[in-house]
């Protein structure tokens, strides 16, 4: 056995709504220091509610437990290896929970005057242009509030070069390896989608770009690495296929974790990226967000940038909202400033040689298990991989289990499952991506446990199809819940 | 692990790069620093910030006390280092939380579903008027000049390219509130969205049921927008809105100079399937004990693509854990104390100067003072930060302020306020100028 887990106790508990009684309470509220005021009149006796039907009462020693014995059923990368593909889950540093609290940032309103917000600016500014030099880029949004919001307003800028130009287009081209927020964007800007087929090493097939590069086209998508976590090595003479048709080339940042300090998109031809400071740059998942999706572009772009603009005038920094070519808005205020605030403090702890060094080691730790699982799972592509491999689940569906089964088994192991059936051109796949963080002691476990599985599908696949076994929610029906819906709780 | 992976260094392991592509030097960035020197950098920074103030800003964002409770539980590892809850058996903690979350929206807005958030509230606008245009087949868009000025400029972002012609229509001059017979001109068979937000950008509550009556009448959905969550403690939800989409910031969300927040979607049971983001429902695992996961995922990209109900991935789970952590520790009677409260500060300050509309207003109203700038130029220097001027989103409303006061405003900085403003205003500069 790989010997990472074994059973323990795991406390019950029920939903807040059933523990309430009448009367219970957490909260403390000061004595009112001016005249109360009658609801009724001041806001007009119809327009006031009676108590809020079914909501919580309950007492604070009630709410510590119920919150904490809910995070017990959780796994977490403190917890361990959470191996997902494309979703970067690299170690949380606690310093950066500490300084985006610090009062000033914490409880900056983004109306109090400029005068009285510089610190807060100087942090963005710095930001935007380390962020400039990592990806070799000449001007940076901080305003897009995660990944597919930044998508959404790459594809705005390049709408509006486009239509500056004449004639927005009408196609976005998306390779089939694409995560599906590219496809969603496009849609959502207002474009048609045409997919490109990956060719036999996984990368986009440059003979087929070439037949569908027309004036028709406004961009490519492309995520470099792509979701096979191989480099796209014609990525330059691509992005000259695009450029002589007028096109533009837009890059999925999902995977930047595989070139900071190494290759810089700006340097490759890429006209516009997001980044997504909740993969690479290591503010928390926090179980969904929240992250924040900065967009890098070439100076050509510039001017469409979402108002406002940061702009420097000698030590002092203001905000332009004059710019007659923006795209406008896409959130209120300036950004996911307390998200920028962590990815920041990272990128201060690492300092240039430490970032290069950490997409080393995350490089390093996917090829090594590459190496090492090699031999158990089939690798549909064999092209030299960066910061993530994908296997599929080709030798154990013939045993008839297929790599969702392998996954919720991997869970027994004590580790979190990799990503499941993504990307879509490999079928059956298990993506995997250990980033830096993790030790070789963490992922000689891993790799332990997943030979261990391929074992024990030869031995008893039946084993494996009615994982997991040591949790406390066995498998659960996702079939039911969708079919049924039951999306809030209602009293007995 | 280098001689397993057959290379010599790391290095090797980029050798399949085109050589054109790797990056030949150093990256410009400075050698990493110590914690202790990164807390100094932050600390100094926030030194140039606004710590030590008052302040009666509002217009969206809110000072509202953070019970201790709600950073407690965000900072355990077990939610802040997990991921979305796509694998169900280890990640209960998360969606239960979630639906929980779920319900106490419903219960706040009293609609029948609530997804498990967006972004935040100016970005729920453009996704709401979607989902309505989805619904009705209908393409327009009429939004109310009272809503966030901000929430306004992300919808016309969102819908330019979308054939979603946005319109605005007016408010009364008066009362602050939405011109219904400007609604009712301006109202045709083409318009799938009406949007209106209550309290409004004013802090006036507004006319939902008038203009939900308006919009039915000719087939389009009534969108509600909410700013200040904690408004919801006192004020009567809107039956008649079909989808209410607001911001989440007020219960608990530090302002964090404009965020991360939360925003949320809720809506009538029929319209779950047009619905964007997550949701997570009820069910059993195979022991037969109550288990919850994401489900009703086929609206969403990840299986949909280009065909999906939205393109947000990424939401803001652990803002939304914060907020379910606040209405837990206020519950049913805090929530309504706590909204108590806020009509209380806000109507002593009110009292102290004059509001520009007659409308009622829950905790931020709009007062006329003259020059604005004047105004917050002599508060400052008592180390309050006062209200917003009003003439960078409106230009008639020039000479005023939105101001605004929850339970953190003191009464004596209330009073400071209302000395300023018996002074007139050039003779404050003057007396300024003097000390």
């Amino acid at each position: 056995m790989i010997g990472k887990v074994r059973e323990h106790l795991s406390q019950n508990e029920s939903l807040l709504f059933e523990r309430s009684s009448p009367g219970k309470r957490a909260y403390q509220l000061p004595e009112l220091d001016v005249p109360a005021v009658d609801a009724g009149e001041a806001l007009g006796a119809e327009n006031v509610r009676d108590g809020i039907e079914g909501f919580p009462e309950v007492s604070e020693v009630e709410t510590i437990r119920h919150f904490t014995r809910l995070s017990t059923w959780n796994y977490a990368i403190d917890h361990g290896m959470y191996p997902l593909g494309s979703c970067t889950m690299k170690y949380n540093p606690r310093i950066n929970e500490l300084v985006a609290r610090i009062e000033g940032l914490a409880w900056a309103h983004p109306y109090q005057p400029e005068a009285l917000s510089q610190g807060c600016m100087q942090i963005m500014d710095r930001l935007e242009s380390i962020l400039a030099e990592i990806t070799g880029m000449d001007a940076v949004t901080l305003q897009p509030a995660a990944g597919a919001h930044g998508e959404l307003t790459g594809i705005l800028l390049i709408r509006a070069l486009l239509e500056k130009r004449g004639n927005a287009r009408k196609k976005i081209l998306i390779p089939d390896s694409a995560h599906g927020t590219n496809p969603a964007t496009a849609a959502i800007a207002g474009y048609a989608v045409e997919n490109i087929k990956s060719n036999s090493s996984g990368v986009l097939d440059v003979g087929a770009l070439e037949q569908l590069v027309t004036e028709d086209v406004a961009a490519l998508m492309v995520t470099n690495p792509n979701t096979l976590g191989v480099f796209e090595e014609n990525i330059i003479h691509v992005a000259e296929l695009l450029h002589q048709k007028g096109a533009m080339l837009y890059m999925d940042g999902a995977n930047m974790n595989a070139l900071v300090g190494m290759a810089r998109p700006g340097d490759f031809g890429v006209d516009v990226l997001h980044l997504n400071l909740h993969k690479t740059f290591s503010t928390p998942h926090g179980g969904g967000g929240p992250g924040a999706g900065p967009v890098c572009v070439k100076k050509v772009l510039e001017p469409f940038l979402p108002t406002p603009r940061l702009k420097r005038s000698g030590k002092k920094l203001t905000f332009d909202y004059k710019r007659k070519h923006s795209i406008g808005r896409v959130k209120a205020f300036y950004g996911n400033f307390g998200v920028l605030v962590r990815a920041l403090a990272y990128i201060l702890a690492h300092g240039g040689p430490g970032l290069r060094n950490a997409t080393m080691d995350a490089v390093l730790n996917a090829v090594y298990i590459r190496k090492a699982l090699e031999p158990y799972y089939d690798l549909p592509y064999p092209s030299a991989n960066m910061h993530e491999v994908v296997f599929s689940d080709d030798r154990q569906a013939k045993l008839g289990v297929r790599t969702g089964e392998l996954a919720k088994r991997l869970i027994d192991y004590g580790f979190h499952p990799y990503t499941v059936s993504f990307p879509l051109i490999v079928h059956g796949a298990l993506m995997i991506e250990p980033t830096e963080t993790e030790s070789k002691i963490e992922i000689d476990q891993f790799i332990d446990a997943m030979i261990s599985i391929a074992k024990e599908v030869e031995a008893d696949p039946q084993l494996v199809k009615n994982a997991p076994y040591g949790t406390r929610t066995s498998k659960v029906d996702e079939v039911t819940a969708a079919r049924k819906p039951v999306l809030r709780w209602k009293p007995a | 692990m280098l001689d397993a992976c057959g290379a010599g260094s790391p290095e090797d392991l980029f050798a399949h790069l085109p050589g054109a592509v790797r990056l030949n030097r150093p990256l410009a960035i400075e050698p990493g620093i110590s914690e202790y020197e990164i807390v100094e950098y932050f600390k100094q920074r926030a030194s140039e910030c606004a710590a030590g103030y008052s302040s009666f800003l509002g217009a969206g964002v809110y000072n509202h006390y953070r019970p201790v409770l709600v950073d407690t539980v965000v900072s355990r590892g077990e939610f802040l280092t997990s991921y979305t809850p796509y694998q169900a058996e280890i990640s209960q903690g998360t969606l239960t939380a979630i639906f929980e979350f779920q319900t106490m929206i419903c219960q706040l807005t009293g609609m029948d579903v609530a997804n498990a958030s967006m972004y935040d509230g100016s970005t729920a606008v453009p996704e709401a008027a979607m989902m309505a245009v989805r619904a009705t087949g209908k393409g327009r868009v009429l939004v109310a000049k009272t809503v966030h000025p901000e929430y306004r400029e992300v919808l016309r972002t969102y819908a330019r390219n979308q054939g979603m012609p946005v319109e605005e229509f007016g408010y009364a001059e008066e009362a602050g509130t939405i011109d219904l017979e400007d609604l009712e001109r301006k109202m045709d068979d083409l318009t799938g969205a009406v949007i209106v937000q209550s309290p409004n950008f004013f802090g006036i509550v507004d006319q939902v049921k008038a203009a939900a009556e308006i919009a039915h009448k000719r087939g389009a959905l009534l969108v509600l927008i909410f700013t200040e969550a904690v408004s919801m403690g006192i004020l009567e939800p809107a039956a008649d809105a079909d989808i209410v989409a607001g911001e989440l910031q007020s219960f608990a969300i530090s302002p964090s100079y404009g965020g991360p927040y939360a925003g949320i979607i809720a809506t009538k049971e029929k319209l779950v399937r047009q619905m964007p983001g997550r949701l997570v429902g009820q069910t059993t695992d195979s022991r037969g004990n109550r288990a919850f996961c994401l489900t009703l995922s086929t609206r969403e990209q990840h299986i949909r693509r280009e065909k999906a109900t939205s393109n947000i991935c990424t939401n803001q789970a652990l803002i939304a854990l914060m907020a379910t952590v606040f209405m837990s520790v206020y519950g049913k009677l805090g929530l309504r104390e706590l909204a108590e409260q806020n009509l209380a500060k806000s109507h002593y300050l009110a009292g102290k100067m004059t509001p520009r509309f007659s409308g009622k207003f829950f905790n931020e109203f709009v007062a006329k003072v003259g020059s604005p700038e004047a105004v917050n130029k002599a508060l400052l220097k008592r180390r309050i930060v006062g209200g917003l001027p009003l003439g960078r989103f409106y230009p008639v409303l020039a000479d005023c302020m939105l101001l605004c006061a929850t339970e953190m405003s003191r009464k004596a900085d209330m009073d400071a306020i209302g000395e300023v403003l018996k002074v007139p205003t050039a003779a404050t500069e003057q007396a300024e100028v003097l000390a």
